[in-house]
């Protein structure tokens, strides 16, 4: 059985029911339907200030939320304080680094931290990233693209069926974008699933749905 | 793999950061030394004036170098957004907290109560005094530990918190401070220091098992304002 396969594997990951989120008691957003099945990539698009950062981190239990219905893995989840916990993976804006540790250990104890196995092959892991010979490098000598392919190393090591993924082309060269968008790839052919933010400047290859979020007035 | 790795592991990312930032770490020790300094300059040095003042001056001082280090308990967290993975992950916010009270305890609250007797040399403190003032030291800033725990994870995600800090954390130090220094002054009067020791020692019981839920719920405050 592959790590991602809970006991009773269920065709959808995610689906929600009228989900809404709140600034100052205004909706941000018209109400939102969708299902996210195992190996869907759905791209979440707005303007800036329309909400998705603030609709993913509502996900997490981060921020409020609304909905009528709100399914994780085949279980009802609305009113959870932490609604996807355990079977998700977030990267936002903040990239969760730590300066002064080393990019290995950045990366043993975020997965330390979130109760994931160790990774398997950390060298391979980070040649793959762009950041061999540099394992050993604190954070903070990093340049901006270099400390997001550290960041991205958790998505690399992660077992979560669920990646939440905020902006993450931000600050990366074009090597960089063909490596999330492969990483996002082997992620769905595992039968892992993901919601992504852009701003809706570039496309994403092979986005099975697009949530576009619009004003509610 | 042990149930118990998530909390080990921050215990051992602090430990590592601390030692990577030694700086950070020093600054309350030299804060004290200073302090002391002061107290027995302007108090004028001779062994018959400094000894009756000698165990509550140092223990104020230690209360407020550790309270210096508050500050710097979540706010990193907070800044590089780890703090949000925590809370939407599927380890126990409780459990980090007690784990980054013991971790904070270590390298600060035992790390001055080491330093006390240097502190003590330069306030002239009777000799036969110092092992009860280094007990109290140790179980009372484990309680002040856990005071700051709270206070710190309140104040988190609030961007100048050090003046509220100080207002939420000195008062809440009193109790400690009574009878912490009222155990040493048992025994410089030649009572028996068991009655002080035993309530410090129940106050810290209690905060230790307040603090960490408390501060878990104070982290959530809050979580829809990023930084």
């Amino acid at each position: 059985m592959s790590p991602l396969s809970p006991t009773t594997p269920a065709p959808v990951l995610l689906c929600s029911h009228e989900l809404v989120c709140e600034r100052d008691s205004e909706p941000l957003f018209a109400p939102l339907h969708f299902a996210l099945g195992r190996g869907d990539l759905v791209v979440l698009e707005g303007v800036n200030g329309s909400g998705k950062t603030t609709l993913l981190r509502a996900l997490l239990g981060l921020n409020p939320l609304r909905a009528t219905r709100l399914e994780f893995l085949g279980r009802d989840v609305l009113g959870e304080r932490h609604p996807l916990r355990a079977g998700t993976l977030m990267l936002g804006h903040l990239l969760g680094l730590k300066g002064d540790l080393t990019v290995r250990e950045n990366l043993e104890f975020a997965l330390a931290l979130a109760d994931e196995p160790a990774a398997a092959d950390p060298d391979a892991l980070f040649a793959e990233l762009g950041l061999a010979g540099y394992e050993h490098t604190p954070a903070r000598a990093l340049s901006a693209g270099q400390r997001k392919r550290a960041a991205l190393a958790r998505l690399a090591a992660s077992l979560r069926p669920l990646w939440l993924l905020d902006e993450p082309f931000a600050n990366l060269d074009a090597p960089g974008i063909a490596l999330v968008e492969r990483l996002l790839a082997r992620h769905r052919a595992r039968g892992g699933g993901a919601i992504v933010s852009s701003h809706g400047l570039s496309t994403i290859a092979g986005a099975s749905a697009v949530i576009r979020l619009e004003h509610p007035h | 793999m042990s149930a118990l790795r998530p909390y080990f592991a921050l215990m051992r990312r602090d430990f590592k950061l601390a030692l990577r930032r030694r700086a950070e770490l020093l600054m309350p020790l030299a804060f004290a030394v200073l302090v002391i300094l002061l107290f027995s300059i302007a108090l004028g040095g001779s062994a018959t004036r400094l000894a009756p003042v000698a165990a509550p001056v140092i223990w104020v001082t230690v209360l407020l170098a550790g309270f210096l280090s508050l500050e710097s308990m979540f706010r990193p967290d907070v800044e590089d957004g780890t703090l949000d993975q925590w809370l939407a992950g599927p380890v126990s916010i409780i459990g980090l907290m007690v784990s980054k009270a013991l971790a904070h305890w270590l390298l600060f609250g035992l790390g001055l109560t080491a330093a006390t007797p240097v502190l003590a040399m330069l306030l002239k403190l009777p000799v036969e005094l110092l092992p009860m003032l280094l007990l109290a030291l140790a179980i009372g800033s484990f309680g002040a530990t856990q005071i700051g725990l709270i206070a710190a994870a309140l104040t988190a995600r609030l961007r100048r918190s050090g003046i509220l800090l100080a207002i939420i954390v000195l008062p809440l130090y009193l109790p400690l401070l009574i009878f912490g220094s009222g155990a040493v002054d048992a025994v410089r009067l030649g009572d028996s220091p068991r009655a002080a020791l035993l309530l410090l020692a129940a106050q810290t019981l209690l905060l230790t098992t307040l603090a960490a839920p408390a501060a878990a719920a104070g982290l959530r405050i809050g979580s829809d304002n990023p930084p």
